[in-house]
């Protein structure tokens, strides 16, 4: 056991001192959170200064309907579309809403003016534009407000997950992405540590220290310290992106927050006489997201995509590892590495898809019980909600998959790393697996 | 010290090792001999512990061969090799340690090690920085560095120039007289011809003689011998030897002759004298090769 201890030392020291691992640590997170808060900044900053929006409305549908928000105020005009438009130039600040008479047939509406209006400001009046509509509608078909109201308040129902801890709010929109990151994290992980650990073993045959190695530690004995140490440069890889990220987006959060909570505030102040209003105005959709990632499990994410990455790197990493040893350089891996990377892109593509908008589907429950999916399945589904014993017999399930696959990697590999020159077959595999000690 | 009874090796259609037995005695060095393919490299994994035999046991001191014995093994493979970006004292380190060396102890060896064969400044360098030669060297440090009981040295000299041969050879004597027993394994028999007490041919993966050097060549002594003599003289078979074939080296003639039964060096001496100037008469001891190419012909 000792000995192993030394290999996991080696094999982890010699990548974590590289250079290239301590500029990938940084690099990422730094990237991530910089994107992430130029496009909050930029969303946020176009929003600040409060926009006039001089409406003419030919139609006659919107005429005193439009409530002002945090950054639009609407101001209604009897002018000529021509003259407005003229006027509008020289007013550098202002908007010109237009609504021809034909809106009602052709559904268009122009916005005039010098600068372009940013993508929240068009989304507000586009939701605020429907919801007259729609309001218009309802009752001309006779249906009241109260009743609108109330069918208002079963739609947002849907959009409320029962917990222990009561109601809460979610997002679809950030289950989506938080089970797709996850997903793809541990997807690009089994790819990339699984495909170091097969070049360390190639690495270790062409250069021919593997038999001096050998001859002191048993191959079982090796093989596993190399999987043990390249998992442990993962885990510290992830741990430190985790804790970067963290740290850098507390910070950059913490400046936006303040900003949008007064906005926030302000938004709901101004609409309290309009309740239908209110969720709509009370910030845009990236505040809206950025609220409802605040109530996802995180712990429960955090430490199941822990033991997915660790149970699916174990399970792949020990594939890899014997493909390593079945070859001389490689090039020659291709022929083997289509069996193994064939399931992972398979249930990839099949979460995207399937899993995604079907969590609790059959489809999608055994392929987050089968342990050569379940990695990437399972992290798809967690932050939709699924069942404690699911989870349970999944990482159960996991163990034994990864058990099984080290046991037949071991037994290829013992043979693999002592054979050169050799253009290896699966029926070689085979007899390989089944030759004694 | 080491005892090899009836191994057996089978590979997928091929029989590696087809009942081999022998004997390596403490503090000797043993001569494990054979062209390509005889089973020598198999025999060596074995006893190695990298793979296991089919049939047949193997005694270490007595004990039979487990993991125990794997740090009083040192073993130099015939295909040498490295981590290429590792630095040279931090391998060294990690192979010692994988050998069952403490760290402040293997550490220690190591600078002794370096100082004795002149590297001390190879420390920070990496394997990929060093000439062939100079990892040859750090290949064998990092084989003895355990001071193991039994070193295993697959064809050791190949890949060395014929300084640091000498030098290697010299180390390896040092090594033997201090205690360590040592199993030379190589194709090129005359290299180590010298330098063995005892010796095993492997060939087709049969053991086909096995002795000490010096008796294995007293068997296979057959009454030659060369003897110089002026030039012009011309010989022929006699009473007393068979001439089997005459080279003409500038100012003398040198006879190759076999005795003939009951008849010894004497003998012709005093036949060949009152013909002809006798420059010299010595022995043809047969080399290994030779024996070994003879033992081939005569099995077959």
């Amino acid at each position: 056991m000792n000995k192993v201890f030394l290999i996991i030392q080696r094999e982890y020291l010699s990548r974590v001192k590289k250079k290239s691992f301590l500029i990938l640590t940084f690099l990422v997170p730094s990237l991530f959170i910089g994107m992430m808060t130029l496009v909050v900044y930029l969303t946020a900053n176009k929003d600040s200064d409060v926009k006039d929006f001089k409406v003419i409305d030919q139609s006659g549908i919107f005429k005193n309907q439009f409530n002002n928000t945090s950054n639009i105020n609407f101001s209604y005009l009897n002018e000529d579309y021509e003259q407005a438009k003229k006027a509008i130039r020289k007013e550098k600040e202002d908007f010109l809403l237009y609504i021809p008479s034909d809106y009602a047939q052709t559904g268009k509406v122009e916005v005039i003016s010098e600068k372009k209006p940013s993508i929240s400001i068009v989304d507000d009046i586009e939701t605020q534009m429907e919801s007259i509509l729609r309001n218009k509608k309802l009752i001309a078909a006779g249906i009241d407000t109260s009743v609108l109201n109330s069918s208002n308040a079963k739609v947002s129902i849907n959009a409320k997950q029962l917990t222990d801890e009561g109601e809460k709010d979610a997002s679809l929109g950030a289950t989506y992405v938080v089970g797709f990151l996850a997903a793809f994290m541990i997807y690009l992980a089994l790819f990339i540590y699984g495909a170091q650990v097969m070049r360390g073993v190639i690495e270790e045959k062409t250069s021919r220290i593997i038999e001096v190695i050998v001859s002191s530690v048993k191959p079982f004995q090796l093989m596993l310290g190399k999987i043990l140490g390249i998992g442990a440069v993962g885990l510290t890889q992830f741990l430190l992106w985790i804790i970067l990220s963290t740290g850098l987006s507390t910070l950059a959060s913490s400046y936006i927050n303040t900003d949008d909570k007064a906005k926030t505030e302000q938004g709901i102040k101004k609409d309290a006489n309009h309740p239908d209003m209110k969720e709509i105005n009370s910030g845009n959709k990236v505040q809206q997201f950025l609220k409802a990632a605040d109530t996802i499990n995180f712990p429960l994410i955090i430490g199941t995509f822990f033991f997915y990455f660790l149970g699916g790197y174990l399970l792949y990493s020990a594939l890899f590892a014997a493909v390593g040893s079945a070859v001389d350089n490689e090039t020659e891996t291709q022929q083997f590495m289509l069996p193994i990377t064939l399931p992972l892109i398979f249930t990839f593509i099949i979460g995207m898809n399937v899993i995604v908008n079907n969590p609790d589907s059959t489809l999608s429950f055994w392929m987050s019980m089968i342990p050569f999916t379940s990695p990437i399945a399972m992290m798809i589904r967690i932050p939709f909600g699924v069942p404690a014993w699911e989870i349970a017999l999944s990482m159960a399930l996991l163990v034994v998959g990864f058990v099984f696959t080290t046991w037949v990697a071991s037994r290829i590999y013992r043979v693999g790393i002592l054979m050169y020159g050799k253009k290896v077959t699966y029926k070689e595999l085979a007899k390989w697996f089944s030759y004694k000690e | 010290m080491l005892s090899i009874r009836n191994i057996v090796k089978e590979y997928a259609k091929h029989r590696a090792l087809d009942h081999v037995s022998m004997e390596v005695e403490q503090g000797k060095i043993f001569g494990l001999l054979g062209p390509n393919g005889a089973g020598k490299t198999s025999l060596i994994r074995i006893i190695n512990q990298i793979t296991g035999p089919d049939e047949g046991e193997i005694f270490f001191n007595g004990e039979k061969l487990n993991q125990s014995h794997i740090n009083k093994i040192g073993y130099l493979p015939e295909e040498r090799g490295l981590y290429k970006k590792m630095e040279i004292g931090e391998q060294m380190l990690y192979l010692a340690r994988l050998k069952g060396l403490s760290r402040a102890e293997a550490t220690k060896r190591i600078k002794f090690w370096f100082e004795k064969m002149e590297m001390q400044s190879w420390w920070n360098k990496k394997v990929e920085d060093l000439s062939k030669g100079m990892q040859q060297k750090v290949q064998f440090v990092a084989t003895v560095l355990h001071e193991p009981e039994l070193i295993i040295l697959d064809e050791p000299f190949s890949g060395f120039d014929p300084v640091n041969a000498e030098i290697i050879k010299n180390e390896i004597l040092e090594l033997n007289q201090k205690g360590s027993t040592i199993i030379f394994s190589t194709h090129r028999m005359e290299s180590v011809e010298q330098l063995c007490d005892h010796i095993a041919l492997l060939n087709k993966s049969h053991k086909i003689l096995d002795g000490s050097v010096k008796s294995i060549k007293n068997a296979y002594r057959n009454n030659t011998y060369h003897i110089g003599v002026s030039a012009n003289f011309k010989a022929s078979s006699s009473a007393t030897f068979e001439l089997i074939n005459t080279i003409s080296i500038e100012e003398s003639e040198k006879l190759t002759i076999k005795l003939k039964e009951g008849f010894t060096t004497n003998d012709v001496l005093q036949e060949l004298i009152p013909q002809t100037g006798v420059s010299y008469l010595e022995e043809v001891i047969p080399t290994i090769n030779e024996i070994f190419i003879e033992k081939v012909k005569h099995l077959n």
